[in-house]
């Protein structure tokens, strides 16, 4: 393939990537990665230090907007950040002594069993009928956002303090072990465990995923993964990407976004459980 | 359908953004913009040039470009802030993408670090030090892989 073709066909998937990332809270290395593979055969390295550039830029693109808009929860994000870093930590520390491959087809059965539980969940605009526990009365968790969409103040409680901790802990880990898939299992922890409403869950793990990755950018740079031919048409891609998905949220109904995410979160299941079963892990 | 009052109406916040807020959001937005603007300006120079800076003229074949790991030839680029500053500043256009992409790397721990300052002006201690700590093994794992 041309170098030229390459840069391009990259970087117009990168803006896909960086629109659906900014509406998921998840990173567009799902849609990044297979790319690189599919046209290049690429290096795994250059794979992964594509998909760091994607999520830091699509955390950092969304992030201008959110903030302004105040969907993002940051307490509950900066809260739930001491989980993730620590489970990285673990997770990077102890990579080569686990099976790789069973805990691709473990975490992927877990995010089959998450995707079902969304589907046989009522599909609600907003979560109904939150206690909100007296944890996260006492951490600060609950919030407020102005929906566009709904043209409406929504106050929210949340609930689950510690299961979604646990849940954030294991993404870390995962993304320490895996290098993928974090983001899916962030929102999952703020929606079905906390009981967030999908807009703040989304928007916090967009905040969440560029920060957990930033921490581990300085170390792929220096290892020579990020290969500015690769990551320049990623970067700037996914930036004008995340343009049209922060609209997108605004404007989208929630019950719409939980009907992206679903489908995404089943391709992601598939993925890993395929990577599972053919030991295609790193 | 686009009435004045339509407009506005996605506009309002819950609260009026503090001070800070408005801080964070501006200086997000303004490192993002420069990276792109850095990486924009490597890119364009380098197709103006047909020079990656690394080597005498930009490869015909993508394989030639991305062979792994590098450290001479048609595929190298500069993997530390030292070679990253000084390639730039001598024109190179893989060392100015480098710029561009440390630039923005480096906005979520800005952040971060922004963050600390927001808690601070609401008297919110316990967010104050929750940040400082997330803050702190953001650097710790950053610096470890330059050390």
């Amino acid at each position: 393939m041309e170098p030229l073709t390459f840069f391009l066909v990259l970087f117009a998937g990168s803006v896909v990537a960086g629109g659906l990332g900014a509406l998921l809270g998840t990173g567009g290395g799902v849609i990044i990665v297979p790319m690189l593979t599919l046209m290049a055969g690429l290096n795994i390295h250059y794979a992964i230090g594509a998909s760091i550039v994607s999520v830091i830029a699509t955390s950092s693109g969304a992030a201008a907007t959110y903030v302004r808009d105040q969907i993002t929860n940051l307490r509950l994000g900066m809260f739930l950040e001491m989980a993730t870093t620590t489970g990285a930590v673990v997770g990077a520390l102890v990579a080569g002594l686990l099976p790789g491959r069973v805990l691709s087809a473990i975490f992927g059965l877990m995010l089959a069993h998450a995707a079902w539980t969304m589907i046989r969940s009522p599909w609600e605009e907003l979560p109904s009928g939150v206690e909100g526990s007296p944890l996260a009365t006492r951490l600060r968790l609950h919030g407020a956002y102005y929906d566009a969409a709904l043209r409406r103040r929504v106050d929210y409680r949340l609930t689950g303090v510690p299961q979604g901790f646990g849940m954030m802990w294991l993404a870390g880990l995962i993304s320490g072990l895996l290098g993928i898939g974090s983001g899916v299992f962030k929102v999952i922890a703020m929606d079905i465990m906390m009981r967030a409403p999908m807009k703040v869950s989304t928007t916090t793990s967009n905040f969440m995923i560029g920060v957990t990755a930033a921490a581990s950018a300085g170390i792929y740079f220096l290892r020579g993964d990020i290969h500015p031919f690769i990551a320049a048409p990623v970067a700037l891609g996914v930036l004008l990407g995340t343009v049209g998905g922060t609209h997108l949220l605004l404007r989208l109904r929630s019950t719409a976004i939980r009907k992206v995410f679903l489908a995404l979160l089943i391709v992601i299941a598939a993925q890993m459980i395929w990577r599972g079963i053919t030991g295609a892990v790193r | 359908m686009s009435g004045p009052q339509g407009e506005t109406a996605g506009q309002e916040g819950v609260a009026p953004l503090t001070r800070m807020e408005l801080v964070i959001s501006y200086g997000l937005r303004i490192g993002v913009l420069v990276s792109a603007a850095i990486v924009s300006i490597g890119v364009l120079w380098m197709a103006a040039t047909r020079d990656t800076g690394y080597a005498n003229i930009l490869p015909h074949h993508l394989r030639d470009m991305l062979t792994f790991h590098q450290t001479s030839g048609p595929g190298y680029f500069p993997t530390s802030l030292a070679a990253v500053v000084r390639g730039a500043a001598a024109g190179r256009p893989y060392a100015v993408i480098g710029l561009g992409m440390l630039l923005l790397i480096a906005t979520p721990v800005v952040r971060v670090a922004l963050s600390v300052f927001f808690f601070l002006a609401q008297r919110d201690w316990l967010y104050v030090g929750i940040t400082l700590l997330v803050l702190g093994v953001l650097l710790v794992s950053l610096f470890s892989g330059i050390g």
